[in-house]
């Protein structure tokens, strides 16, 4: 067994784990966070994608003791509030980006660090960083387009605070 | 699934990995990216009794100019090569390679040193460092040594290291003027395992005349394949369509790609082929833009 020390949505979660257990295991069964799904545990499907020190990571192609004094984000840190959801979160609701919803944490985590990166995407350059997530119900359509409205009223909320 | 129980160690120097390389060998296997080894691990299809996880090396990771030639650190995350200045100014073709390994999660993980010393023939980096002529230092408690691509590159999943040696750095030599480079590859999806694919590079005189070319291809056998007759076929010639038809119909002569669910072994050879020919074709202009 292992101690580990690691930030996850800014709080420092410490555990002593054995070191086969996959950072998404710990994510969801110790730390409680279950926003984050797995779906095929070999790094095709993008369900448990997680953010490591900012970036898109497979959480389930990962060691929890590996994350040791690493920071994790997950589906969980996005939202501003209770009451409020990330300009993402609330453009997927709006544009019916999802149905079931299993995909839905992991596209965003992908999503989310993508805008960052281009924050002015082409559909084109969408659909090419969606292709590390599967969705079997919606199609894509819907997500390309709420991915879209998000980043144009992300670049008018950074517009409006310079 | 779920991974078989294994020892761990996470040692923070190249040093104190040598140590624990020559102690047990066989018994483990080291811990880069983890992009292509926790998945078999997950699967049970590896169930190595112990890692050795080298990303607290930092010294292993980093791109650096040394001389003329480009020097990547084996645990040099694929994103950072992708985005690297040095190598779009250079060695452009890496990251057009890169651009086709898995999908962005997988790179912001995946390492170049796991990406070569995984060895899968439908990889692109082999293929690309095939093409470069690149070289591969690696390091034991025995002592340092330098392999070519040719000599470090042995079968499907099978390169020349020793159990107790550890892949240092990959050399890339400098890009000589008036060469143009390219890299093409076919999958049903991207992301997918290349069904077949080529990196090329040709050096163009100012006359139009072919001086060098190369050519390395990927899932055509079970290492990256050097196209050597078509290569030569090339030198002394424009690259114009007749001559790039000829070489890619010489490149897949000898070729006999397997069988499988995802093509047949006849499929695969027009696939490669074509990209031959598609590579040939991009390369060549590229270099007639920049002569």
């Amino acid at each position: 067994m292992r101690k580990v020390a690691i930030e996850i949505n800014g709080n420092l979660v410490e555990a002593e784990v054995e070191p086969r257990l996959l950072l998404a295991d710990f994510i969801r069964d110790q730390a409680g966070l279950t926003g984050t799904h797995l779906g095929c545990e070999h790094g095709v499907c993008g369900a448990c994608t997680v953010q490591l020190d900012g970036r898109p990571t497979r959480s389930c192609l990962m060691f929890t003791v590996q994350a040791n004094g690493h920071r994790i984000a997950t589906v969980e840190g996005m939202a501003p509030s209770a009451h409020e959801l990330h300009t993402l979160q609330q453009a997927f609701h709006e544009n019916h980006a999802l149905q079931c919803g299993f995909c839905t944490p992991g596209i965003l985590m992908t999503m989310e660090a993508f805008l960052r990166d281009e924050p002015n995407p082409t559909p084109a350059a969408i659909r090419s960083a969606l292709a590390g997530n599967l969705c079997r119900c919606t199609g894509y359509q819907n997500i390309v387009k709420a991915v879209g409205v998000a980043a144009e009223r992300m670049r008018k909320e950074a517009g409006s605070v310079s | 699934m779920k991974p078989a129980l294994f020892e761990y160690d996470d040692p923070a120097t190249v040093d104190a990995a040598l140590d624990l390389l020559a102690r047990y060998g066989d018994e483990c296997k080291v811990l880069a990216g983890g992009q292509s080894l926790v998945p078999l691990m997950n699967f049970r299809l590896a169930r190595p009794g112990r890692l050795i996880d080298i990303n607290r090396i930092d010294s292993l990771a980093g791109i650096k100019r040394e001389g003329r030639s480009l020097s990547i650190g084996a645990m040099t995350r694929h994103v950072d090569v992708e985005r690297s200045e040095e190598v779009a100014r250079g060695w452009p073709l890496l990251a057009e390679a890169i651009g086709w390994v898995g999908h962005s999660q997988i790179r912001n993980r995946g390492t170049v040193g796991g990406s070569v010393a995984h060895a899968d023939p439908a990889a692109e980096l082999p293929a690309a460092f095939a093409v470069l002529d690149a070289k591969f230092h690696i390091q034991s408690k025995r002592g340092a040594r330098t392999l070519g691509w040719d000599q470090f590159f042995v079968a499907e999943f099978t390169t020349s290291l020793a159990p107790d040696e550890l892949l240092i750095s990959v050399e890339v030599p400098p890009i000589e003027a008036g060469t143009g480079l390219a890299f093409v590859e076919y999958a049903r999806r991207h992301g997918d395992f290349a069904l077949g694919g080529a990196a090329v590079m040709v050096n163009v005189a100012r006359d139009g005349r072919c001086e060098k070319a190369s050519i390395a291809l990927l899932s055509a056998g079970p290492a990256p394949v050097r196209a050597r007759n078509a290569e030569a076929m090339l030198a002394g010639r424009k690259l114009d369509e007749a001559a790039i038809g000829a070489a890619a119909d010489e490149a897949v002569r000898d070729l006999h790609p397997t069988s499988d669910l995802h093509g047949s072994s006849e499929y695969r050879v027009k696939l490669l082929r074509t990209m031959t020919e598609r590579g040939l074709r991009t390369a060549a202009e590229r270099a007639a833009g920049k002569t």
